[in-house]
Parts: structure tokens; C-alpha cells; sequence
């Protein structure tokens, strides 16, 4: 298993080469999005409206951050459950959207997407949400402000630690439950 | 009669929320050690050591183990000769809940189920009452993440189904949910009772400690046994293989009806964030 260091936009190069169980440290800006906003990103693309942020190249955090204390720029940000999001992903992907952070599994549709788009879905450690904190440099709300946590922010992220899940060539690092 | 302030009980449930999403139990942290030496996959390794990582960083820093800090779930036992003062009871735990989570930095994660508009407060707590002998007062608060709770069932076997159906419903359970509801888990188990009941019976089972022994020795082995199944499925921490699959298995019994066997599984994240306070 690899390591990679990357830095957001991504290319296809970038996410060509990734293989389930790789670890890759994300550098630049990510997009937090999660239930709410996934609804109203895809209404917004109903309307024809412009999106608050360029899909291109993008990678988008499922998360729900908790209150920013004084002097920190993000409270706790760790991953949410991503199937919540699976009904909206393969839309974003078809636009450009390179890659998904969250924990869980994912569905089918969206496992296609990711080989038809090359894009990618890629794990943090669900419940570590004050470590993975330490990883986000600054955090900017960009739409959707009413949402409160599930606001749309622009995060700047160096090092943030990540796992392979689904790669772009159909591979799986989740092992399948063994019922004997 | 004894007399206690709605004021302190505000207070007291305050400092309890912020406490149990800042500071992992002392017996899960002492799990986690445990099964970050036990584990022989250096991936199933990593998940503790950022567990472990994760909860000394919360401790410093002050941040919640978790961004997902929960709905705030309360059992409460009040004694029959305890007296509020100056206020309702359920009033001051939810005034205290509302403080901890706002002056904690705690997210707040309720929300219309329509609209989805969030409440902004965290309000309503969800609390359930139970009447006892006794001047004592004692709550039980947890903060329940969606993404664990999301991965619970209730269902109404048939009594033919027994024992054997009931293990193949929990085990399969948690092998459906699999990775996404932050193993290594908790199970708590709700067996007989009716409906509702079981649903309770099996959060309420999530409040005893990991090394608790259930005091009936025959349920104590049950709890071994889905135990034991479980973590023969190999999901392992978040899901990447491994021995660990869930910490324990918490079971609590009911008489039921002649008719049903009720049957809940309710899952607890690894943090298990729970807390109490006896007044």
C-alpha cells in the first residue's frame, strides 16, 4: 500500500493511480457538504443555477463540523456516514467532482460513477473528529449559512489524513462481513 | 421530602454534557489500549492509536471527541420523595442541556423533520422518566450520534424464533451496518418487554459499563455468545478488517406478551459518551 501526498484540484493522474487502502495526506482548499446541502446544491443545478464553489477538480467533505471555539478556525471535523449522500453523488461527479471524504459504504450508482468520472472515495476515521481538527488550517462558510453546521465551508486542509475506499478501478478496501 | 434546586439540576446537566463529549470513558479508553495491543492488523492498529489520540488531543484541547456530539438522551430516576424547587424537572434538564451544548462548543443537531431547519439549540432533550422509591434523584445523560443510532432496528419476532432468532437478527444487524456506524461498537440489546419498551430497554442497556457482568450469570453468557458471533464477522475498526468489531454486548430483559418476542439492537459508536450525576 501506498502513500501519496496530494494537493486539491485533482486530475485524472491524480486519481488514476490510487488503489483501496493507499494513504493519501490532502493538501489545499476541500468543500464540507452533507445532507442539507447536497439537497440544495442538486435544486440549485435543477434551476440551472451556478453552483457556490467550481466542481472541477474538487473534493467534497461530508462533514458537520462542531462550533468553532475562540481561537480555533473549526471545532471537531470528523466524517459523517456518506450513503446518506449517495442519491446525489454521481450527479456532482458527472460534473467534475473528483472525489468524496466520509465514512461507510457507498451504493453501486456511486461505485459506477467513480469508474465512469475517475473519481474517488476516500475514508477518515469516523469518531476521531478533535485529531482531524488539527489538520484544518482555516474554515470559511461560502453558501447556505442558515443550515448552521451543515453550511457549506471552504476549508484549508494540510496533511489531512485519508484512506482509499473505492478507487476508479472498481476496487473495495471494506472486507465483507464474514456470516460464516 | 428532599428539597433540590431546579437551578442545580441545570447546572449539574450542563457540566455532564460538556463532560461526556470531551472526555472518552475511562473504560473504553482502557478498551481501546487493550485491543491496540490485541489487534494484529497494522490497519486495525492505526483506528485505536488515533483513537487513543483523538481523546488525549480532547482532553487538552478541549474540542468534542466528536463533531456529532448528539441528541441528549436522559434517563432519569427520581425518587418519590424528592421535591423540585423552583422549577419542573424536565424544564432544567432541558435548560441545562441547552447550556452545556452552546457554552461547550457542542454541536447541536436536532432539526425539524420536514423543513430540516436546524433548532439551533439542541432542545428538545429527550428524556425519560422512571418513578422510584426514595429521596434520590439520578440522571443518566448520552450523547447519541446520528450515524450509530441510524444503524438501529426494532422488530417483533415470532416466540418460535427464540433464542436463535434473536442472535441471527442482532448478528446480521451489525454485519449490514457494517462499517458505517463507527465500529468497534456497542450493542445494546432490547429482548421481551413490548414495542416501545424493547427500543428503550436496549439504550438503557448502552448505560452500564464495558466490564459490567450482567448480574443474571445465564443473560451474562448470552452477551458473551452475540459477542462473540459478532466479532467473528472480521468488520473490524471502521470497517477495515480486524478482531474488534464490537466492545460488548449489553442486554436487558422484559416479560413480554404471550404473543410476540420484541426485539431491539441499538448501536453505540466506540466513544460511548455517556455520563451521570446522583443528587
Amino acid at each position: 500500500m501506498a502513500e501519496y501526498h496530494l494537493t486539491t484540484p485533482l486530475s485524472d493522474a491524480d486519481v488514476e493511480q490510487l488503489k483501496p487502502g493507499d494513504v493519501v495526506f490532502v493538501s489545499g482548499h476541500i468543500y464540507t457538504a452533507r445532507d442539507a446541502a447536497h439537497k440544495r446544491l442538486v435544486e440549485a443545478l435543477d434551476a440551472g443555477e451556478s453552483l457556490p464553489f467550481d466542481l472541477k477538480g474538487a473534493l467534497v467533505y461530508y462533514v458537520g463540523p462542531s462550533p468553532a471555539p475562540p481561537g480555533r478556525p473549526i471545532g471537531a471535523a470528523g466524517p459523517t456516514t456518506s450513503y446518506r449522500m449517495d442519491s446525489y453523488a454521481p450527479r456532482l461527479h458527472s460534473l467534475g467532482l473528483k472525489g468524496s471524504i466520509g465514512k461507510g459504504k457507498r451504493n453501486d450508482a456511486v461505485k459506477a460513477a467513480l469508474t465512469q468520472y475517475k473519481a474517488v472515495y476516500l475514508g477518515a476515521t469516523g469518531g476521531a473528529g478533535a485529531l482531524l481538527s488539527q489538520r484544518i488550517t482555516d474554515a470559511k462558510v461560502i453558501a447556505y449559512e442558515d443550515l448552521g453546521p451543515e453550511a457549506i465551508r471552504e476549508l484549508t486542509v494540510k496533511d489531512f489524513p485519508l484512506l482509499v475506499i473505492n478507487d476508479c478501478h472498481g476496487g473495495e478496501l471494506y472486507v465483507q462481513p464474514n456470516l460464516g | 421530602m428532599k428539597m433540590i434546586p431546579a437551578s442545580d439540576i441545570s447546572q449539574a446537566v450542563a457540566a455532564m454534557c460538556i463532560t461526556a463529549n470531551r472526555e472518552l470513558p475511562a473504560d473504553v479508553q482502557a478498551a481501546f489500549e487493550r485491543c491496540h495491543a490485541a489487534e494484529d492488523s497494522p490497519a486495525a492498529k492505526e483506528i485505536f492509536r488515533q483513537l487513543l489520540e483523538n481523546a488525549a488531543l480532547a482532553r487538552e484541547t478541549g474540542l468534542p471527541l466528536c463533531q456529532d456530539c448528539g441528541l441528549g438522551v436522559f434517563f432519569v430516576e427520581v425518587g418519590e420523595d424528592v421535591k423540585i424547587e423552583g422549577g419542573s424537572l424536565r424544564q432544567a434538564i432541558n435548560d441545562g442541556m441547552v447550556k452545556g451544548y452552546k457554552d461547550g462548543y457542542l454541536r447541536k443537531s436536532t432539526c425539524d423533520p420536514f423543513s430540516r431547519k436546524n433548532v439551533g439549540d439542541n432542545s428538545p432533550a429527550v428524556i425519560h422518566f422512571d418513578i422510584v422509591p426514595g429521596d434520590t434523584l439520578k440522571i443518566c445523560m448520552m450523547a447519541k450520534g446520528g450515524g450509530s443510532e441510524n444503524m438501529s432496528r426494532v422488530t417483533m419476532l415470532a416466540p418460535a424464533q427464540g433464542w436463535e432468532g434473536i442472535k441471527e437478527f442482532v448478528v446480521h444487524r451489525v454485519a449490514e451496518a457494517g462499517p458505517n456506524p463507527c465500529p468497534p461498537t456497542i450493542i445494546g440489546v432490547g429482548i421481551g418487554g413490548n414495542f416501545e419498551l424493547a427500543a428503550i430497554n436496549s439504550k438503557k442497556a448502552l448505560m452500564r459499563t464495558l466490564d459490567d457482568r450482567h448480574p443474571d450469570p445465564a443473560i451474562a453468557k448470552l452477551e458473551d455468545e452475540l459477542l462473540e458471533a459478532i466479532n467473528q464477522l472480521g468488520i473490524g475498526p471502521m470497517g477495515l478488517g480486524g478482531k474488534t468489531t464490537s466492545l460488548a454486548v449489553k442486554i436487558k430483559v422484559a416479560p413480554c406478551h404471550l404473543a410476540s418476542l420484541p426485539l431491539a439492537v441499538n448501536v453505540q459508536c466506540h466513544s460511548a459518551r455517556h455520563k451521570e450525576v446522583v443528587f
